[in-house]
């Protein structure tokens, strides 16, 4: 089977002030695989994200969505290219003025003429597959971190995305909430067959769930392939990294 | 001396960057049609629940104008022009800038911060991701509640200012009701009420466009209670100098 470049990040180039934050990042993400970026706090890995987001514009380099450029796109296709992709943030970023139900089936109350019964029962199956139910009338703030997460994957599937991004879905979680989490990444991966892109710090679990991954170091790709690659690799820097050790070729100079 | 030059640099960024966002902000508001529920939301909380604390000032204010000019009226004996004195000074100026003050510090701090921490919680990068615009979604139904709501509440403040000089008027100079609210029409021109709602306006969109600015700069939840701060000092300022070009525009024409 010929893989499809889903998202194709070309040597792009970002700087803030003069910070320079990216210099000279590419990777590439196939239809339907589980891409993993990792790399340590600071790395850019942010920042490179907005950029394939389209929420920032690279300094130099493109972003290809579908082999289209996202630079330069009227307002209509940057639409089309955004609903793309399915967000889970960080923070899960819900928004804490609206109940769950109004976050969950926030897309339809925004773009469709969708009647409220129709959207709560979607939002209500919706809830149900990542696991919770009964809380559509409540607020974020009512809820656990855990849960928010959860309500945010719903909230990014719910319009069936081609891509589903998530930035650090385990940070701030418990142990037993990252368990849930992560299963319910891989559930809705097999079940569903989007391409997802996660970013992460947290090797353990992203490694779990990857099927490909990329090292971002200093506003580099200093590592790109399988789990199989990885474990060949003999770069010392991401063999540091793997190890989790403080000694090694990345030091604190290079953040 | 290049400290200078850079703080007139920010200055005119500052600026560049408020005119932009008033440009897009204008943009939105003829864009497209808004639901009346949204909108009303917005209304409740920046006018309707302003009420009582511009109750308050605007009733004691009127209370202290009338002791503040029965006070000088007294050496011409001519108490009984308190009723004009008192609602020519609400309607022309007090009202309107302290409504808008009031405003500022009460709607416009809670509009920045508001919105200064859906920033920094990733929030506003989530409606973009949903292709909903936050200046169309977060900023235009601010904007039109302080735009419907400040003229509103400066009609509201100017009428219970008037009581407050008249329960003065009635007890102390025991003026009669009808003698103290005739003096008070006569003394009101077109010219002065149509001043004092188009001064309510231009400072209503003064707090929204600076509230909402301010509240998408921060970074982080340091940056929030500074553009808290900045909000409601830019306001302020902003509001003190278009009250100055006003009224000595009005003055003129």
């Amino acid at each position: 089977m010929a893989l499809k470049p889903k998202i194709q990040v070309e040597n792009i180039h970002k700087s803030f002030e003069n910070k320079q934050v990216l210099k000279g990042a590419s990777l590439t993400v196939y239809e339907g695989e589980t891409f993993l970026i990792i790399g340590r706090s600071g790395a850019g890995k942010s920042v490179l994200l907005k950029n394939i987001l389209g929420l920032q514009h690279p300094d130099s380099g493109r972003v290809l969505i579908d082999d289209t450029d996202i630079s330069r796109l009227n307002p209509s296709e940057s639409k089309r290219i955004r609903l793309k992709f399915g967000l889970v943030y960080q923070g899960s970023a819900l928004f804490d003025f609206l109940t769950i139900e109004e976050n969950v089936g926030f897309y339809f109350y925004q773009h469709t003429k969708m009647k409220r019964a129709r959207v709560r029962e979607k939002v209500r199956d919706m809830l149900a597959l990542v696991g919770l139910k009964d809380i559509e009338d409540l607020y974020p703030y009512q809820l656990s971190g855990g849960m928010r997460k959860r309500v945010a994957i719903a909230r990014a599937i719910i319009y069936n995305p081609e891509i589903i991004v998530y930035d650090e879905p385990t940070t701030g979680v418990d142990p037993i909430s990252v368990d849930k989490i992560v299963s319910l990444i891989e559930g809705l991966h097999s079940q569903f067959n989007i391409t997802s892109l996660v970013v992460t710090h947290d090797l353990e679990v992203g490694l779990k769930i990857a099927d490909r991954l990329a090292f971002l170091l200093g506003g580099r790709m200093i590592f790109e392939g399988d789990t199989q690659d990885l474990e060949q690799t003999e770069d010392k820097r991401v063999i540091q990294f793997l190890e989790g050790s403080s000694k090694g070729p990345i030091q604190e100079m290079e953040v | 001396m290049i400290t200078l030059i850079k703080r007139f640099e920010e200055m005119f960024q500052y600026l560049g960057g408020i005119v932009l966002f008033v440009k897009d902000t204008l943009w939105w508001f003829f864009a497209k049609k808004r639901k009346l529920k949204t909108l009303l939301r917005e209304i409740v909380v920046i006018g309707v629940d302003s009420l009582p604390l511009v109750s308050l000032i605007a009733f004691f204010v009127g209370i202290i104008i009338a002791f503040q000019t029965a006070y000088q009226l007294k050496q011409f004996k001519s108490e009984i022009y308190i009723a004009s004195l008192v609602a020519l000074s609400l309607v022309r100026e007090l009202g309107p800038v302290l409504s808008s003050l009031i405003v500022a510090a009460r709607s416009g701090a809670s509009i920045t911060a508001g919105i200064g921490s859906m920033k920094i919680s990733e929030q506003v990068d989530a409606l973009e991701t949903f292709a909903v615009n936050p200046i169309d979604y977060l900023v235009v139904p601010k904007f039109i509640a302080l735009f419907v709501c400040m003229p509103l509440l400066v009609i509201y403040a100017d009428c219970l200012g008037i009581i407050g000089g008249y329960i003065v008027g009635s007890t102390k100079f025991s003026l009669p009701a009808g003698l103290y609210f005739q003096l008070t029409f006569d003394a009101l021109g077109v010219k002065d009420i149509v001043g004092g709602i188009v001064k309510s306006i231009c400072f209503g969109s003064i707090i929204a466009f600076v509230s909402c600015f301010e509240g998408f700069r921060p970074f982080s939840s340091i940056d929030v209670s500074r553009s808290v701060t900045h909000a409601v000092v830019r306001s302020f300022i902003l509001i003190i100098i278009c009250d100055c070009i006003l009224t000595a525009l009005f003055y003129f024409i």
